[in-house]
């Protein structure tokens, strides 16, 4: 079905039970829910990335200059250095959080004193449980930049007023997606650290901190407005999709992406954690029944290790020429070519011309 | 500036990965003679182009392929001609390939996948080849090597009892049309298919379907006559041409001779796939 219809997402039913019990169910999106027992305060995402690019500029924004978080000495010196970044990213994360949670309750309460719900309300038990569904945008771009400065080195460019505004990476680091803990760790505490810091303020009726790692379409807006960052983002450039790493970094495929992603533990992150994966149907195996089983298996391969969400989008040829202009929307899309799986997005033109012509004979 | 894997790894600890499709060359050229003899010597350092999880393509369920460089053939219709000099692979320890599979080792389990070691071609770091094939087995992940059996008289048959499918490519029947197309004989592939059958191994066949070089029926039908009658050939994949390699026999300058062959129709590759299948293998 998946297969056919590009049109349907998996969840992992046995985490969620954990957490909710047997009747919770998927809400809106990704979200868990107790269906009539249980209501969502939304609360969109906050984009970490920024909040490292404050911590470097001591709370400057790193494109207007204008000082927006609390004042701090900025970063000095020609290269960063990873505990000093980590300790004030730290610092900024509180603030952050802190700013977060109050933004929330101020729209929450506003919006039950004009425009309560009523009759949507009206159809849940007394007492509702209430979550406070915080979020994150942009983790694998913080993470890969925490790793590049931790295991490259990352020099600073500023401009005339002291801003840096770029940053001049040497040599390799790892990067997530590639099933590698030397950076997995580092995005496994941003998460863990960020719900820590959520948690410390109060919410609006008493609600449930919960956060998500999930992006609908924020992940472009947020990369919009958001200036280069440490990992050799360019300012401007989407981040990747929920809890994605960015397109094209996850070098070794399919199983290794999602054995990243699925590190990232469901408990700092019940409102979901999503990775979005895009294919077309021959790069599932040889026959129809072949690729029925390896997706099945795929699926069971990554909730077994504690996955939570995966999105299945299955291509034709009109958004595979579409993958061609706009990498960033089709992470980690595999295509089959004679014995081969190749990875769409980082074949030159010619070969994805070649590909599209041959993958979709006649179509 | 940029801030990717692409530089030269730095050492053995590096293990950078990438698609089969992208050029590499040199990444193994800072590595002495003497340590690579050592190393072809007694396998415990390889030389790998590139690997990859996930792959659906490459034997039964899903799997980790690691892709080795250095092979004795040069295959007019080859599309990774930079695994042809072993050098152009990155040096990695036999003890960190083990490491690196052995992380996937469940979920190979669960996807009744497993692990498969191509090229290249893997028979010309034997040793190396061999015992990671062995380390994997001992796992309990299913182990696959794609091979032209070319050399395949280097491996003894306790080595061959480590790996549970043998993907053997054949290229052609006709030993002048091989020799033209591949640059060496046929015989030692065939014998080693012989051998493989008599140890009653699994075998896969993978046959290049390449207009005006491999198409000739007469030529397709003796190869599947010889398959069909080793009696353990479970499967034979009839591989379309493609021109994904073109760019790299471009850079790396050497003159590709089937620059303007298209590759076969839908009708073409259908009725090759007939030609095989009327000595009654299973074809897909």
């Amino acid at each position: 079905m998946a297969i056919d219809t590009s049109s349907i997402q998996f969840e992992n039913d046995e985490i969620m039970r954990s957490a909710w019990g047997d009747d919770g169910a998927i809400a809106c999106c990704v979200s868990p829910m107790l269906v009539g027992k249980q209501m969502q305060f939304f609360g969109a995402r906050a984009n970490l990335a920024k909040c490292l690019l404050y911590a470097i500029n001591g709370g400057r924004d790193e494109v207007n200059g204008k000082q927006v978080g609390p004042e701090e000495e900025p970063v000095e010196g020609e290269c960063l250095d990873f505990e000093d970044v980590v300790t004030r990213f730290d610092r900024m994360m509180d603030w952050l959080a802190g700013v977060y949670v109050n933004a929330l309750n101020v729209i929450h309460y506003m919006h039950d004193k004009y425009a309560y719900e009523r009759l949507e309300m009206a159809l849940h038990d007394y007492a509702p449980i209430r979550t406070m569904a915080c979020g994150i945008a942009g983790l694998s771009v913080v993470a890969d930049s925490l790793s590049a400065i931790k295991h490259a080195k990352v020099r600073v460019v500023r401009d005339d007023t002291g801003l840096v505004i770029d940053y001049q990476t040497e040599g390799n680091f790892p990067m997530f997606g590639n099933n590698d803990n030397r950076v997995d760790q580092i995005a496994t505490w941003v998460v863990g650290s960020f719900m820590s810091k959520i948690r410390k303020h109060p919410t609006y009726r008493n609600a449930l901190h919960t956060q998500s790692i999930l992006t609908i379409t924020s992940n472009v807006v947020y990369g919009k407005a958001t200036g280069n960052t440490p990992d050799g983002r360019r300012q401007g450039e989407p981040f990747a999709p929920g809890a994605n790493p960015m397109h094209g970094r996850d070098k070794i495929g399919i199983h290794a992406s999602a054995a990243s992603v699925a590190k990232i533990p469901y408990r700092d992150a019940q409102d979901g954690i999503s990775l979005t994966t895009t294919l077309v149907p021959t790069g599932l195996g040889r026959t129809a029944e072949e690729r029925v089983t390896n997706l099945t298996a795929m699926l069971d391969a990554f909730f077994g290790v504690t996955g939570y969400h995966m999105n299945i989008n299955v291509l034709n040829r009109d958004t595979l020429l579409d993958a061609i202009d706009h990498p960033e929307k089709y992470p980690s899309l595999t295509i089959r070519v004679s014995g081969y799986a190749v990875n769409f997005v980082r074949l030159t033109r010619e070969q994805q011309m070649d590909v599209i012509n041959r993958t979709f004979h006649g179509a | 500036m940029t801030a990717t894997a692409s530089g030269r790894p730095s050492g053995l600890t590096t293990l950078t990965a990438k698609d089969p499709f992208e050029l590499r060359v040199g990444l193994g050229e800072e590595v002495p003679e003497q340590t690579v003899r050592e190393a072809l010597a007694s396998g415990d350092m390889g030389f790998v182009h590139s690997f990859t999880t996930g792959s659906t393509v490459d034997g039964p369920g899903v799997r980790v392929v690691a892709w080795t460089t250095g092979c004795m053939w040069r295959c007019r219709y080859c599309h990774n001609p930079d695994t042809w000099a072993l050098k152009n692979g990155f040096p990695v320890s036999l003890k960190r390939a083990t490491e690196e599979v052995r992380k996937y080792r469940h979920g190979l389990r669960v996807m009744a996948g497993g692990f498969t070691l191509s090229g290249g071609e893997p028979l010309m770091q034997h040793h190396f080849s061999m015992k990671l094939l062995a380390a994997v087995k001992a796992m309990g992940v299913h182990t696959t090597i794609e091979t032209n059996g070319f050399f395949g008289d280097r491996v003894s048959d306790a080595e061959i009892a480590n790996i549970d499918l043998v993907m053997l490519g054949i290229k052609s029947w006709n030993p002048e049309r091989h020799k033209d197309l591949t640059g060496q004989d046929i015989a030692p592939t065939l014998a080693f298919a012989r051998r493989l059958a008599h140890l009653r191994k699994p075998v896969w066949v993978r046959f290049v379907l390449t207009p005006g070089l491999t198409d000739d029926p007469e030529d397709m039908a003796r190869s599947a006559e010889f398959a069909a009658d080793l009696g353990n050939v479970e499967r034979v994949e009839v591989l379309p041409f493609h021109q994904l390699g073109r760019y790299k026999w471009r850079r790396l300058g050497l003159e590709y001779t089937l620059a303007d062959t298209l590759p076969p129709t839908e009708e073409e590759t259908a009725r090759a796939c007939a030609v095989w299948r009327a000595a009654g293998l299973n074809v897909v």
